[in-house]
């Protein structure tokens, strides 16, 4: 099954590099308005037609795109920082603090996460600019989403530190901060990773969810999300070509999930 | 390993008296971040009355004396749990209705779809577990592991949105979200079950299949699957809110969205409140039995 992990890890890449050359390969900007032909259905000018405001669907699939597969790893950088503050000192310190902290995950864990998102993001302002809608709600993913993460390391640092490479080290005199930098960051590294990989796939989703909602990136800017809830306002499903954002999203996460698979990660 | 005797192990009434206490304390401290959060969040003190010309100079400053309990977060918090104690949640401020009743007439709602939506994932995702393990063909195993990579990779509001379009059963969206969990969980648990050497002996025994199958897959894989089963709850109530919304059902979902977008304080305080009491008390009821099972 090693090609279709090939074929799966080419696909991501090829959609990460049209995200990245949306600018160049989108035939008109994402916010221009085709007054004249509003709703028109696919042509060859207009691969995938235009939407009510008269806007070209396939330029603001390659924009959405670019936002929503690009912030995503970024938040997922988030997330797993702070999940290795809150993980990495709750099982090195112990005590009252490990206690606390995962206190702190556990009602995170036990919160449905989209409640949570949703609740955060209607506290923060809705009102504001597009560039700004999508720092919010990238952000505030990354700020909550890191609980699952912080448990796994949580449960890996103490492992480490009762490891015979770092009773050697603190045997030899090696100071704290040096056997975390050159001792157990390295070994964590594969652990990180691991968690970075699994979490992008939910920030994507999640940004979805949000969108669809009406609570993710604003509007004109175009992202997965926003470019789905189009089909609330489509009469049944007769014009299929709206169907390519939900696609092209299904199609990137099975992507990650093959690659994930692949590198022997577990989801649940 | 591990030297402890039996006898220091706790009994069943004090793991249970513990998981009630980390419950309590949970749930305080949820109640405490979400009133937080709100408190902190802009347009709090802001209320629309005050730009109503309608109102007094008079009125004006009882609604200000009204607001002005609630800007400290300790006494804010510490009231609300008073009131919540005696079974008054506040009155929403969009809305203008106590809480405590939008919350009784919306719950039956989500429950009803919850619960189907669980019956349904569970039985979906077992079963395609039982028929991908016991049979092993490859159509069985290439269909269940496709639907289920399906099923992962479209947020529960997408599968919303395609269901209402096409005029489906919407417990089915909540399904959809639980099957690929309790799919890949219970069959690599039944896969790894068949690889353990009672599985051989008994084959070489001559029991028959499907009572190794039942004695010797299933039945150990119980205990761990009553622990997803707590979890499965979380999933179902994080779906549940795409699904109200886009399918107008007057659930408790429905009423979060609409209290998030209004900024209804009460609301959310609540709704924060029983989300986490519902799904930290499935988990615990979940911890316990598992506990119980293993013992």
């Amino acid at each position: 099954m090693i090609w279709i992990r090939r074929f799966a890890v080419a696909f991501l890449g090829l959609v990460f590099a049209l995200g990245l050359a949306a600018d160049w390969v989108a035939p008109a900007p994402y916010a221009r308005q085709f007054r004249a032909e509003p709703n028109a259905p696919p042509s060859r000018e207009f691969p995938l037609g235009l939407d009510g405001l008269g806007r070209d669907r396939f330029s603001r699939l390659l924009q959405g795109t670019r936002i929503s597969l690009l912030l995503a790893p970024a938040a997922a950088l988030i997330a797993i920082s702070v999940a290795l503050l809150i993980g990495g000192s709750a099982g090195f310190l112990g005590g009252w603090w490990d206690h606390a902290a995962m206190r702190v995950t556990d009602l995170f864990l036990s919160l449905p996460w989209l409640f949570l998102f949703l609740t955060a993001r209607a506290m923060l302002p809705l009102n504001v600019a597009p560039s700004a809608s999508i720092v919010i709600t990238f952000a505030m993913m990354g700020l909550l989403g890191w609980a699952s993460s912080a448990r796994v390391i949580r449960s890996a640092v103490p492992e480490l530190l009762s490891s015979e490479f770092a009773l050697y080290a603190r045997a030899c005199g090696c100071a704290e901060p040096r056997i975390w930098r050159r001792h157990l960051l390295p070994h964590l590294r594969v652990l990180l990773t691991a968690q970075f990989w699994i979490l992008i796939p939910v920030f994507i989703l999640g940004e979805a969810s949000l969108g669809l909602l009406g609570l993710g990136v604003a509007e004109p800017l175009p992202s997965w999300g926003n470019l789905i809830r189009e089909l609330e306002s489509v009469p049944a499903l007769a014009e299929y070509w709206v169907l390519a954002p939900v696609l092209l999203l299904a199609a990137v996460m099975i992507c990650f999930q093959l690659v994930k698979t692949g590198r022997g990660v577990q989801t649940f | 390993m591990n030297g402890a005797p039996d006898a220091a192990k706790p009994s069943l009434s004090g793991r249970v008296a513990r998981h009630a206490v980390s419950l309590l304390l949970t749930l305080l401290l949820g109640g405490f971040f979400g009133a937080l959060l709100l408190r902190f969040g802009p347009g709090f003190d802001v209320d629309e009355r005050d730009l109503d010309m309608r109102y007094s100079a008079q009125s004006r400053e009882a609604i200000h004396r009204e607001r002005a309990g609630d800007r400290n977060i300790f006494s804010f918090y510490v009231r609300y749990i008073e009131r919540a104690a005696q079974g008054d949640f506040g009155v929403s401020r969009s809305l203008a209705v106590p809480v405590s009743e939008l919350i009784a007439t919306r719950a039956g709602v989500t429950t009803r779809l919850i619960g189907l939506g669980l019956a349904f994932g569970w039985t979906l995702g077992l079963g395609f577990a039982v028929a991908s393990v016991r049979w092993r063909k490859p159509a069985v195993i290439v269909f269940s592991e496709t639907f289920c990579g399906v099923a992962l990779s479209l947020p529960a509001a997408v599968v919303a949105l395609l269901v209402f379009l096409t005029a489906g059963p919407v417990s089915l969206v909540i399904g959809i979200a639980i099957f690929p969990r309790v799919f890949r969980f219970a069959r690599d648990l039944f896969e790894k079950a068949l690889d353990r050497p009672q599985v051989l002996a008994a084959s070489a025994r001559g029991v028959a299949e499907r009572w190794i199958f039942l004695r010797y897959v299933v039945r150990p894989a119980w205990a761990p699957l009553i622990a997803l089963a707590g979890v499965s709850v979380s999933i179902a109530f994080g779906a549940a809110i795409p699904v109200e919304v886009i399918c107008d059902l007057p659930g408790l979902g429905q009423l979060a969205w609409k209290a998030a977008l209004a900024r209804d304080l009460p609301v959310l305080v609540s709704l924060t409140l029983i989300v986490t009491a519902i799904t930290l008390a499935a988990n615990a009821v979940a911890d316990v039995a598992l506990e119980a099972a293993r013992t």
